[in-house]
């Protein structure tokens, strides 16, 4: 249970279309992410998966049947949306309770379920406290409460850790990733932080405009994205992307090269330039390079704590085989 | 540096607060030549004694309580209902919420002028002709159906107030919970019940406080239209009949003095329930 497939769908706002037609399939039991600039249309796909807006065109299929004019609650999906939407009359357990109760399951039942669920996300302490009064991650683990006493199909995760302070954030991304390990059920995460994208997800989906701009793994696109925009997206810091007569001595519009992928040389390298600003993370250090001929800016990462200082001469030589290489139409050239 | 303010607000209140105290306690016959200049006569409890044990006394509380209780109830379903269709996008959306306002910008005074005379006239009134174009028997609202009448026209006044603050509430109501209950499979009813409601519990309880404060002293509503006869005579109304039309002003001060207890008891009831909301 929990395949979802998109069939050429589109959604148009008045005449804007945000989401050109679309295909997609999302297997059983994966954990996909879909993550992209903000506007891209991720978190207007996943309300059309929900069913809270109406698509355009096209066919939504769950688990092989037809789901398009299914109402939201008939399509067996559960949401986690960003400000957690909990209900702040109710108390923790009536929250996580309520689509139980709409569903006129009986109290027994229901009882079971809820006691089942606190207990899988440590929400015994406060089960009968208001979310008013609980913390942001805690509000967060009522909420994802609140989805999984349904069992449903599916889990949609609309930017849920974004109102997180970051430390909160890393905590609840791997508290996300075991229920998904241990409940296996299929589960679409909408992110614009593609570090979530990378740390979380089975399969990627970069989005921009609407449009799919890839579909792979983590280490897929991480390791060979299909064009320019992936390459920059993907990775963090960025990605160097340098066009022009550099480009063109390997026969590329664009090449690009990762922080990670530059070895600092001493002497002269292959590329020279002063260094502008250092950031010491004390595992690396990412150094902003200035005045390479090369037009932009690079960002180059040495490991451990390199003791260059601002305006100090650094010479890099690229490492050739992790090299990107782009044709103008920004499409990788293999 | 507060003082002025002070002084000035502890004046306003006082001085109106110790001479009715004092007046309920001497007789005070203006048209039997009683007056400050002269001295009056501590009589103690005797005012407070007559106007509780006068048989005029507790009809009027209850006519208080059913008419603030009527025009509450109504003002506030029909608020809850107003709020809900005013929140739906529509055509025109800004002229029609000016005009559901426009009622609470009328003067009391003029308003119960413009429903007895326009209205509510059993010879000449919309209400006579509409009754008569079907073939029936006009009503004489103001003497048949005097207290329903004046709850009608003292809603109509303060329906805007309730819908306004109401509408408000109901806009403040995050739309992801709307959603995230319609993800959890409830049906408009229940999103209305279990969701938008309770939202709105705390307005409601805000609404009513303000509004009971002001309707425990209808007055030109009253005194417009029927003069405080076929059982409109409210405690407000009481009071003011003790004293203009009895020239019984130690009398009637006594009477506010109850009015003031009953406005006290209801106030603190009240604050409680709005304490208690207001807390979550």
């Amino acid at each position: 249970m929990g395949q979802i497939e998109l069939k050429q769908v589109t959604k148009s706002f008045g005449n804007t279309q945000v989401i050109p037609p679309l295909d997609l399939t999302i297997h059983e039991g994966e954990f996909t992410v879909f993550v992209g600039p903000s506007g891209c249309g991720k978190s207007t796909l996943l309300r059309l998966i929900a069913g809270l807006e109406d698509i355009s065109s096209g066919h939504i299929e769950i688990d092989g049947t037809d789901a398009t004019s299914l109402v939201p609650a008939k399509r067996g999906l559960a949401m986690v949306f960003q400000s957690y939407a909990l209900y702040p009359h109710m108390s923790v357990r009536k929250n996580i309770a309520f689509p139980l109760k709409m569903a006129k399951m009986d109290q027994a039942e229901i009882d079971k379920r809820v006691n089942a669920a606190a207990e899988v996300l440590n929400l015994k302490d406060y089960i009968d406290r208001r979310p008013g009064q609980l913390s942001g991650g805690q509000r967060q683990r009522v909420a994802i409460g609140r989805a999984i006493v349904r069992e449903p199909s599916a889990f949609l995760f609309d930017e849920p850790l974004s109102n997180l302070d970051a430390a909160l954030r890393v905590g609840m991304r791997l508290e996300i990733s075991e229920l998904h390990k241990r409940l296996k059920t299929t589960m679409v995460y909408v992110t614009h932080d593609q570090v979530e994208a990378m740390t979380m997800a089975d399969k990627i989906v970069v989005l921009q405009a609407g449009v799919i701009e890839q579909i792979g793994s983590p280490l897929e696109l991480y390791r060979t994205p299909r064009n320019v925009f992936v390459a920059g997206f993907i990775g963090s810091p960025k990605m160097n992307l340098i066009t022009g007569e550099e480009a063109a001595k390997y026969d590329a519009h664009t090449i690009g090269v990762r922080p990670e992928h530059i070895d600092v040389v001493d002497g002269e390298g292959e590329w020279n330039g002063t260094v502008g600003v250092a950031e010491h993370l004390g595992s690396d250090t990412f150094f902003h390079i200035h005045n390479t001929g090369l037009g932009e800016m690079l960002t180059v990462r040495a490991i451990g704590d390199v003791s260059l200082k601002h305006g100090d001469k650094i010479g890099l030589n690229p490492r050739k085989n992790e090299m990107h290489r782009f044709d103008a139409a920004g499409l990788r050239i293999a | 540096m507060m003082a002025p303010a002070v002084v000035l607000l502890l004046g306003w209140m006082l001085v109106p607060l110790v001479l009715t105290l004092w007046f309920s306690f001497v007789k005070f016959l203006p048209m039997r030549g009683d007056s400050i200049a002269k001295g009056l006569d501590w009589v103690g409890f005797e005012n407070y004694v007559r106007f509780f044990s006068s048989s005029s006394f507790w009809p009027s509380v209850q006519i208080t309580v059913l008419m603030v209780g009527g025009v509450l109830a109504i003002c506030i379903i029909f608020g809850v209902l107003f709020a809900l269709l005013l929140d739906q996008p529509m055509w025109g959306q800004g002229i029609v919420r000016i005009l559901v306002i426009a009622p609470f910008f009328v003067m009391p005074t003029v308003s119960a002028l413009v429903w007895k005379n326009m209205m509510m006239d059993p010879v000449n009134g919309l209400f006579a002709h509409l009754w008569r174009f079907f073939g029936a028997e006009p009503v004489v609202w103001l003497q048949d159906a005097s207290l329903s009448s004046i709850i009608f026209i003292v809603s109509w006044q303060w329906l805007p107030f309730a819908t306004l603050i109401l509408l408000t509430a109901i806009q403040s109501l995050d739309s992801e919970q709307l959603e995230a209950s319609e993800m959890d499979g409830a049906h408009p009813l229940q999103r209305f019940a279990y969701i938008v409601l309770p939202h709105m519990g705390r307005a409601i309880t805000i609404v009513t406080l303000i509004m009971t404060i002001f309707l425990l002293s209808i007055f030109a509503e009253i005194f417009v239209t029927t003069g405080g006869a076929f059982g409109t005579r409210t405690l407000t109304f009481l009071i003011f009949q003790r004293v203009i039309d009895s020239q019984n002003i130690g009398l009637g001060s006594a009477g506010g003095v109850y009015a003031i207890i009953l406005a006290n008891i209801i106030a603190i009831f009240l604050m409680r329930i709005v304490g208690k909301n207001l807390d979550q």
